[in-house]
């Protein structure tokens, strides 16, 4: 069975097969006739999903179960996949990054997604809230270098140390279920530490499944810490001693991250030397009308205070050379991703905060704060 | 043709009023005022802001439709050539799937008319089409200089295509006596002219362009030309085994189809009778409405039915699609009664007609145009400038 499904795999890949379905690529037909078959892209059908929170006060989570097409390559525990859904009505599609919370998958396997529905977040609160069972997604390949790199099946006196704040938990409780999962009889055969920070008991994700692991003889401690209970290096010396020598993983809203890195004696972004490995993610920006701020080039690593013209112009005063046409917002030559703060386009007055969005430079002019990948 | 314009706007701008007059026949033309035009470019935004706030799932659905059966055409032609005495049905099917791929989809996609949707499969980006053109190379060369600079001599190089004389202003010479025959050229081989038509050949000649400046095109172009032959001219064929010559004819038919038909909808939305053509000068610091102005009359629509209009890519709102060349085209059908309106109420002529009257219309001008110009009237009667105080006139200023 697998072997014909990896032999119809390579023959939807073979040279000839895109030769005759050039320029659009096998995918284009395919897709046509079952939205589940695939020969690069990576689509997949919901298959479940369970409530995690109610959402009393804060806003609730949900776990997806999805059935990737045959070309996912499967995960390693801590990575995240991007996930595209075309939201209703305005039929756009919607791309966000979504860390994994099953422990790995093998190519084709299924896995979970656990997501909270931000009152900002058009694509997680469409996930928990209206995605259907049966329906189709959008998704990259795993991604991302937050991973657990230890082999489970492996006994070692290494110590893990995995730190993490609200919805931060998915990425390390995939580890956590690779470790006990994976692992000789049930257990972790290392000795790892789970110290994890929630709004409120009710607000806590895994909240069952995480006092059985607390329960169980596995080698895992789990400390859970509520409301105002924020971290402290003293608390964190207090359970372990020695953490800066311990291999340790961090993923959480900003101000944790910026906490732990503070303990950890390290700047974030440069922890190479460190034994400390964090993902976190950006607090959603708010539109302001004002003209301010300041623009920065990613790529190139140029800046400058926001002169209120056109990205493409001020692009240009610092030196750059974008690509562009006939700067007039007709002809899409310019067209180049945002991947933060908002722009107003300046033919239509509409302004956008989206992130990682493709905007027509030559019309698009900065409000406030903006990164643009030039 | 000119417009008048505030006497300081332009450097060409002589002290002694408007600038000069180009075209024979200009003293004829309805001239706006600049407060005109921004009046007009104003209730071209506000449609262009309206459409824009309705696009969603009906624009989304639609293309996704249009895609499908293309590619369900496309599968039909390429099988049905395993039986021989269905082949007339094998060639209209791949045609059919060429014409949808090249024009509804391909055209109007690579203008980015539905970037909106982020599907990366509809992107202008991504998007590359049936046709030896690398899609790449014509969104430079269609959406950037023909779009922007449309109609304007010596910047638009969609005029005549540097191969015939489609304008007065085109300076005649003895070579364009061919004029029929290079036109009946080009539509035989369309999109083999449109790849060629990156290259500049006519700049090349006249010294204005460098081999060099072409050999960075060359790879994207030769890459596209193999594999659009190894698919219809090599594979396809030999899949068919014994067939192999029935199928390759038919691939070339369809090919030559589709040629045919885009040539024919394209000429007929640019060079009808009537359609103007500008100076680079009178189109230097123009205003928002002059250019919409200017997209006006350059273009010129065909009447027809709704499976024609689709077959067209909506093409056949040539008029609307250079209006708002980012709209998705099946909006311009549903837009076209207003802009209409819009050009009686300013005076505005609105070229529209019938696919046989335009291609009528096309091959006078082409068998016209290889002969030296007699000082004749070019202007036709819908673009004159009605005598003074006319109906149209005393409501504009009202």
């Amino acid at each position: 069975m697998s072997l014909t499904a990896s032999r119809l795999q390579s023959l939807l890949r073979s040279r000839t097969l895109a030769a005759l379905t050039s320029p659009h690529g096998v995918d284009r037909y395919l897709e046509q006739v079952n939205p589940m078959w695939a020969a690069h892209e990576v689509r997949a059908r919901v298959v479940s999903i369970r409530r995690e929170t109610a959402g009393v006060d804060t806003a609730p989570v949900a776990t997806l179960t999805l059935q990737p097409t045959t070309t996912w390559r499967g995960h390693r525990a801590g990575q995240y996949v991007q996930v595209g859904v075309d939201l209703p009505g305005s039929a756009k599609r919607f791309t966000r990054c979504f860390s994994i919370s099953s422990a790995e998958s093998d190519p084709g396997g299924q896995f979970t997604l656990t997501v909270r529905a931000h009152d900002e977040g058009q694509v997680s609160t469409y996930l928990v809230s209206q995605a259907q069972p049966g329906q189709m997604i959008h998704l990259s390949q795993a991604m991302g270098d937050f991973t657990l790199n230890e082999s489970p099946a492996t006994p070692t006196n290494n110590h893990l140390l995995m730190i993490s704040g609200g919805s931060g938990i998915t990425p390390v409780m995939s580890m956590l279920r690779t470790l006990l999962r994976d692992g000789y009889d049930g257990r972790a055969n290392r000795r790892v530490t789970f110290l994890h920070y929630a709004r409120s008991p009710e607000d806590q994700i895994f909240a069952t499944e995480l006092a059985e692991i607390a329960a169980g003889d596995n080698h895992v401690d789990v400390h859970l810490r509520y409301g105002d209970h924020v971290f402290s290096e003293l608390e964190l010396r207090r359970l372990v001693p020695d953490f800066r020598d311990v291999d340790t993983w961090a993923c959480g809203p900003g101000g944790l991250i910026a906490l732990v890195t503070a303990a950890y004696d390290v700047e974030v972004g440069s922890s190479a030397a460190s034994r400390l490995r964090v993902e976190y993610f950006k607090p959603p920006t708010t539109g302001s009308a004002t003209a301010e701020g300041q623009v920065s080039f990613s790529r190139s690593g140029a800046g400058a205070a926001n002169t209120g013209a056109s990205l493409l112009e001020q692009a240009e005063a610092l030196g750059l050379k974008p690509e562009f046409g006939c700067r007039m917002g007709i002809c899409f030559s310019c067209t180049t991703t945002k991947t933060g703060g908002t722009v107003r386009n300046v033919v239509t007055g509409a302004e956008s905060s989206l992130p990682d969005e493709d905007i027509q430079i030559c019309v698009s002019a900065p409000v406030g704060d903006c990164v643009v990948d030039l | 043709m000119s417009i008048t314009h505030e006497p300081s706007t332009t450097s060409t701008t002589t002290s002694s009023g408007p600038t000069v007059a180009r075209l024979p026949g200009d003293d004829q033309l309805r001239r706006l005022t600049a407060e005109q035009l921004d009046a007009f470019g104003a209730e071209m935004d506000a449609i262009r802001q309206r459409v824009l706030g309705q696009l969603g799932a009906e624009d989304a659905d639609y293309i996704r439709r249009v895609v499908k059966a293309q590619r369900g055409f496309e599968v039909a032609g390429r099988a049905l050539f395993y039986l021989p005495p269905a082949w007339p049905f094998a060639v209209a099917a791949l045609s059919i799937s060429k014409i949808l791929d090249n024009m509804e989809i391909g055209h109007n996609v690579m203008h980015g008319q539905y970037d909106w949707m982020g599907d990366p499969g509809l992107n202008s980006r991504m998007y590359d089409w049936d046709n030896v053109c690398p899609g790449e190379q014509w969104k430079y060369s269609h959406n950037y200089i023909h779009h922007t600079f449309t109609n304007i001599l010596g910047k638009d190089r969609d005029i005549g295509y540097g191969i015939l004389r489609m304008d007065a202003d085109q300076k005649w010479h003895p070579y364009y006596l061919g004029n029929p025959l290079y036109a009946l050229l080009l539509m035989v081989f369309f999109e083999w002219g449109v790849a060629m038509h990156d290259l500049e050949v006519e700049n090349l000649v006249a010294g204005k362009r460098t081999l060099e400046e072409n050999k960075a095109i060359y790879p994207g172009l030769m890459r596209k030309i193999r594999r659009q032959a190894l698919k219809d001219y090599v594979l396809f064929p030999a899949l068919t085994g014994p067939l192999f010559p029935l199928t390759f004819a038919g691939n070339a038919t369809a090919n030559l189809i589709r040629n045919i038909w885009a040539f024919n909808i394209i000429f007929c939305g640019h060079f009808p009778a009537g359609v103007a053509t500008f100076s680079e000068e009178e189109c230097e610091n123009e205003s928002r409405g002059h250019w919409y102005y200017r997209q006006l009359l350059g273009s010129a629509n065909i009447t027809g039915g709704k499976l024609f209009h689709v077959m067209t890519g909506n093409l056949s709102h040539q008029i609307e699609h250079h209006l708002f060349p980012d709209l998705p085209a099946r909006r311009y059908p549903q837009i076209a009664g207003e802009v209409r309106e819009i050009c009686d109420r300013y005076g505005i002529g609105y070229n529209e007609g019938p696919l046989g009257q335009q291609l009528l219309s096309v091959a006078k001008k082409i068998c016209r145009f290889a002969l030296p110009d007699k000082k004749s009237d070019l202007v036709p009667a819908f673009l004159r400038r009605p005598a003074a105080d006319t109906v149209t006139e005393t409501s504009l200023a009202a």
